[in-house]
């Protein structure tokens, strides 16, 4: 069975576009990366999944029920970690923590406490007291506890330090490794490249490619700098080519080896090689979708 | 039921200040009486003689003289008007507060369908009027044995439970409100408090606006009328409740198909 299912999703804010014909599966068990720009419409895709919009056309299902006539049934086994988490003000961690375990009827207070150890959260404190990366946390956890099977999460990292980065994904590996099916939107592209099996991209609210990490990684560019002088025409699979203040930069998406010998051969003073940035890898797959078709 | 003890202790303080501000004003007033008593033959004549001023607060039909009276005019319009304040500012918010505070998505993601959250949450609503009034009509039958008056129990009951039908009936349109709205609605709501208040003003000054009695809610919870009467007029109050149903089903609809942003 899959996770979620999703077919021909549409969704219209009165005239503006949201998503366009999403088609998009998720096996259960996968670690599943969504990629996107702000305003490429993953959000909103996750919106429509948990039932805070309505489709405009199409339908998903999520552990084979429909988003629509059963999202109670559904909600019951979703953790959803949002972009921004609010929470009630005057209200302290542990009452956050408490009212979301008694919406869920469940009683999650080990795991609860086992989670906020780990990424340092003091639940005496007051909610509105909390910085931006506490608040994050908080909805990690609330979002955890309850163990749900499937986890949806909108941009997670955003406000977390380096280190606490780190333990969040230790934790959700281990929660993938018991069998919970991931779903992470992201625009940070290593994340994605780290953590996940699987990934799509969507961009203007369509889908424009799905596939596993490995064969994005295979295909995907790298950002090239270097000055001084080398051979770069003998080299195939590069793009974009860029000449600045004695320094050469390019889109290469060639064989390593070759590169690093060509480099060797010629003189390089400096050399710094990158992940593309978001758009670099989207026009990579906006020029494939152009040949495909 | 975990909704409406989140709200009840969402709202404690906000009904806490409100019970007691009126509680209080109302206890003034009922301890003022026995002093205004023996200098109120000349109140009355003053009062009376103040034209369409007199007869927006109906104390051309009610003596001033007498304790309830007194405490149709100025107990009714601190109990009147501060409950309706009350459950206006109550009501509007309760269900818009969640995108406007943007705890909706927190609250909509959580097993618990919308139709369970909106009954929750009137429910939460309806509570709250409740015992404040319970509160309020305790105190002043409190106060009125305080200063040694007789209780005037059918005029204070029914006066009472036309306040708490007039809230009931705010409330309804308020919460009905509250499934449309988005963003900061307090103010519509007081302003619509407000507004039917003054309507039965106009309808109290001027004839041919008698009408709009059977529009405002304080149509029926004019204490002039109820003393006069000795009862509720059954017609107005149907309609009140009428438009209170009607705003409550109207906010089910809403709210259960509602996009949340």
């Amino acid at each position: 069975m899959n996770a979620i299912d999703i077919s021909n999703l549409t969704k219209y804010y009165g005239k503006s576009r949201g998503i366009i014909d999403l088609d998009l599966a998720v096996k259960e068990g996968e670690f599943f990366g969504f990629i996107g720009p702000n305003g490429a419409g993953k959000s909103t895709t996750i919106r429509t999944l948990l039932g805070l919009i309505s489709p405009s056309g199409g339908n998903a299902q999520i552990f084979g029920k429909d988003i629509v006539k059963e999202k109670e049934v559904i909600l019951q086994k979703v953790g959803y970690l949002p972009s921004e988490a609010v929470f009630y003000s005057g209200m302290k961690v542990k009452d956050v923590l408490k009212l979301s375990a008694d919406l869920r009827k469940a009683d999650c207070k080990d795991e609860a406490e086992k989670l906020c150890e780990r990424l340092q959260l003091d639940i005496s404190r007051k909610v509105e007291e909390l910085s931006f990366g506490n608040r994050k946390k908080l909805a990690i956890v609330c979002a955890l506890q309850s163990m749900p099977k499937l986890l949806i999460l909108d941009e997670p990292t955003g406000g977390l330090d380096p280190l606490m980065q780190r333990e969040f994904f230790t934790i959700l590996r281990e929660r993938n490794q018991q069998g919970t099916t991931i779903f992470l939107s992201s625009h940070v592209l290593s994340e994605i490249q780290r953590n996940c099996t699987r990934a799509a991209i969507i961009r203007e609210g369509k889908l424009i490619a799905c596939d596993s990490v490995e064969a994005f990684s295979k295909t995907s560019a790298k950002r090239v700098t270097i000055h001084g002088s080398a051979a770069l025409d003998k080299l195939e699979g590069i793009r974009d080519r860029k000449e600045r203040d004695g320094a050469v930069s390019f889109l290469y998406s060639g064989e390593m080896e070759r590169l690093l010998q060509v480099l060797a051969a010629g003189h390089v003073t400096d050399l710094s090689v990158s992940e593309p940035d978001l758009e670099e890898i989207f026009m990579h797959y906006y020029e494939k979708e152009g040949e495909r078709k | 039921m975990i909704i409406v003890k989140h709200e009840l202790r969402q709202g404690k303080t906000a009904f806490f200040i409100w019970t007691l501000s009126i509680g209080f004003l109302m206890a003034v007033c009922i301890f003022l009486f026995p002093e205004m008593k023996g200098e109120m033959d000349g109140i009355s004549d003053m009062f009376s003689s103040m034209g369409s001023f007199t007869a927006a607060f109906g104390m051309d039909r009610l003596n001033f003289g007498t304790l309830i009276g007194f405490y149709g005019v100025e107990c009714g319009n601190i109990v009147g008007l501060g409950g309706a304040f009350f459950v206006s500012f109550c009501a509007v918010s309760i269900l818009s507060k969640e995108e406007k505070d943007r705890t909706a998505e927190f609250l909509l993601t959580h097993p618990v369908s919308r139709k369970r959250i909106v009954t929750e949450k009137l429910l939460a609503v309806l509570i709250q009027i409740t015992v404040l009034n319970l509160i309020v009509y305790a105190l002043s039958v409190g106060c009125i044995a305080a200063i040694g008056e007789e209780i005037p129990w059918k005029e204070l009951n029914l006066m009472h439970l036309a306040y708490y039908l007039l809230q009931l009936e705010l409330g309804g349109i308020c919460f009905g409100i509250s499934a449309f709205m988005r963003k900061g609605s307090v103010g519509i709501g007081l302003g619509i408090a407000a507004g039917m208040y003054f309507l039965n003003l106009i309808a109290n000054i001027a004839e041919v606006a008698d009408f709009l009695k059977y529009i405002t809610p304080f149509g029926y919870a004019e204490g002039a009328d109820i003393v006069t009467n000795e009862s509720l007029d059954g017609c107005m109050v149907a309609i009140g409740m009428a438009i209170a149903a009607v705003s409550i089903v109207m906010a089910y609809l809403e709210y259960c198909k509602k996009d949340i942003h």
